[in-house]
């Protein structure tokens, strides 16, 4: 394999007249920890949806691990290890947090029962997010935060190479954040999965991307390392409304 | 918790397939439909509660079955046309040896054919979702049987008749007593087939296209295969359910009998919904109890029979409205709740003051 984890090269799409994504080109390397900003409409979940194969893309190229995905559908593509969790939270409601976790897993025997085996690293991710006592209770009975967190863990045990996350703290309670940071820190240092994310709370972005890219009105506004995009007066004008 | 608890639930299905002839001697045509109405029941729920895909159009397969059965059956030893087109003035008679080979190549052709057709269609209907997956269910069955109305060699709009069962007399099986045994195994292995699928990856798998598919999609399920397996597995067993009911009825009607979809096509949902969507008992027990309560109505309100079976659907639908066993899971679910509670407040009252 050469060069980066994920290469996206010059995509754009169109929705009628409206270029929601024009020429974008980004990378993220293996173990890497990246964040996506941008103003409201800018084009990051649409950037998102064309990496993860839910919307087909008008032009450009994606690469993940050295494989060309652009034309490849969304399940072929999180089997190659891309994984994506989304903005507006979804987890099986009227399954247990556990058969969540179950169907979330690798791949075993279609005709047999989820292996036994399994059940102990998808209690162990469970609690990795604190939601060890929620094992047996639907999921659509959780709080927004913790279905979030169920989200993240559904991820997890699929064993990705590297996550998508969609707005990981939007919604969740103020005190929690810190403790949703803490977890994603840990999945990329402890599991060594590389992460993308889309992040709207700059103190959270800040405090986990070593590299981000800014999105504004469908065009790369800017990129660089946290503290240079924090000062960029571009992004900054972005976010106030100059553009 | 009992132990053996799925052995004793078998035996006990067993045992009622064999002593409901023996005790009601009489009805055994109409336990043989009671056990595919368990059949129509438990298939439908595979789609319909288990997938979240409310099909009307699961008569298709039945049909299918019917047709494939009988003309096979018939096509093996006679010209197809001329049976179809006799009307009375000729008549064809299997030998014994010819009806029972041509009954099992019939089955088997029923089964063949009904999952030739699911797989055919499935991946270009099972692309539609919420109400436009079930219209489209619906013209499916519709067209299905205003099709084979129009196929003359099966006897077009006036329907064929099935080869007869050979006389009874030289240790033949009588003709009720083998059609309701082959109803209930048959009804018997489709439920014991469910039960295993419901608990293994793929039945997982459907449960979660049922509960949000983009996100099944997003994980890596290959949801377009699992939604094609599962209507493939539903329409092998309607299939041979066709077969059967072709039998038993004596003769098929392209749209009253074999793509009956006001009728059969209806109960099947029906019986799923009084039951509860999406468990395995549900659809078993609505089976029962619809096939109960249209006996009773037919008998005893007929002209009414329908205005009582609207009456009935009223009822489940507003005291019950996730059905039977829906509504007891969720008692069962709360009495365990209470008592977790009573025990917590009891362990926190024992607690501060020290005192047993």
């Amino acid at each position: 394999m050469n060069g980066a984890l994920l290469q996206v090269k010059s995509v754009s799409k169109n929705f009628g007249g409206i270029a929601a994504c024009d020429k974008i080109s980004m990378e993220v390397e293996e173990g890497g920890v990246v964040g996506l900003i941008g103003p409201n409409g800018s084009g990051k979940s649409t950037l998102f949806n064309l990496i993860c194969g839910a919307v087909p893309a008008d032009g450009g190229r994606v690469v993940f691990g050295g494989r060309d995905i652009t034309s490849a559908r969304a399940a072929e593509i999180a089997r190659a290890g891309l994984v994506r969790t989304f903005q507006q939270t979804r987890v099986y409601r009227e399954m247990t947090c556990m058969d969540c976790m179950r169907i979330s897993a690798p791949a075993a025997r279609w005709l047999r029962p989820p292996p036994k085996n399994a059940d102990g690293e998808a209690a162990e991710l469970l609690e990795f997010v604190g939601l060890e006592s929620k094992r047996e209770e639907p999921a659509g009975a959780l709080s927004f935060g913790q279905q979030k967190l169920l989200e993240l863990a559904m991820a997890l045990v699929a064993r990705p190479k590297m996550l998508l996350l969609d707005e990981p703290t939007a919604g969740i309670n103020p005190t929690l954040i810190n403790g949703v940071l803490a977890r994603l820190k840990a999945v990329n240092e402890e599991f060594g999965i590389t992460l993308l994310v889309i992040e709207h709370n700059m103190r959270v972005i800040m405090n986990l991307a070593r590299r981000i890219y800014c999105l504004a009105h469908g065009r790369l506004l800017a990129e660089g390392a946290a503290a240079e995009i924090q000062n960029d007066p571009r992004v900054i004008g972005a976010y106030l409304g100059k553009h | 918790m009992i132990k053996n608890r799925p052995i004793i639930e078998s035996a006990g299905l067993i045992l009622l397939a064999l002593a409901l002839p023996f005790v009601f001697p009489e009805y055994k045509t109409q336990f043989a439909f009671f056990w595919l109405f368990v059949l129509f029941a438990l298939t439908w729920d595979f789609q319909g509660g288990q997938m979240g895909y409310n099909s009307f159009g699961n008569i298709v397969f039945f049909g299918v079955g019917m047709y494939a059965s009988t003309s096979v059956q018939i096509g093996m030893f006679f010209n197809l046309t001329e049976w179809t087109e006799a009307g009375g003035e000729n008549t064809f008679i299997h030998l014994p040896g010819q009806y029972f080979t041509g009954m099992a190549a019939g089955l088997l052709a029923a089964a063949f054919f009904a999952v030739l057709t699911a797989l055919l269609f499935g991946k270009l209907i099972l692309s539609m979702r919420g109400q436009y997956f079930a219209i489209c269910t619906l013209g499916f069955g519709i067209a299905a049987g205003e099709i084979f109305a129009s196929i003359e060699p099966l006897g077009a709009g006036s329907g064929m008749s099935v080869p007869v069962w050979p006389d009874e007399a030289g240790g033949l099986p009588a003709r009720d007593w083998a059609l309701y045994c082959a109803s209930a195994a048959l009804g018997l292995c489709c439920f014991w087939t469910m039960k295993k699928l419901h608990r293994t990856r793929f039945g997982l798998a459907l449960n979660a296209v049922r509960d949000d598919e983009d996100k099944a999609e997003a994980m890596g399920i290959p949801t377009a295969a699992c939604k094609t397996a599962s209507w493939a597995v539903s329409a092998f067993f309607l299939g041979l359910a066709g077969a059967l009911a072709g039998h038993i009825i004596g003769f098929i009607d392209p749209t009253e009998v074999a793509f009956a979809g006001a009728t059969f096509g209806v109960w099947m949902v029906l019986m799923a919904v009084l039951g509860g969507k999406g468990t395995l008992w549900g659809p078993v027990l609505g089976a029962a109890l619809f096939q109960f309560f249209k006996e009773f109505f037919w008998t005893w309100f007929l002209g009414w029979q329908y205005v009582m079976l609207g009456f009935l659907i009223v009822v489940s639908v507003v005291f019950f409205p996730e059905g039977i066993a829906g509504f007891w899971n969720k008692r069962r679910r709360e009495i365990i709740a209470r008592k977790k509670d009573a025990a917590a407040a009891r362990a926190k009252t024992a607690q501060p003051g020290g005192a047993k």
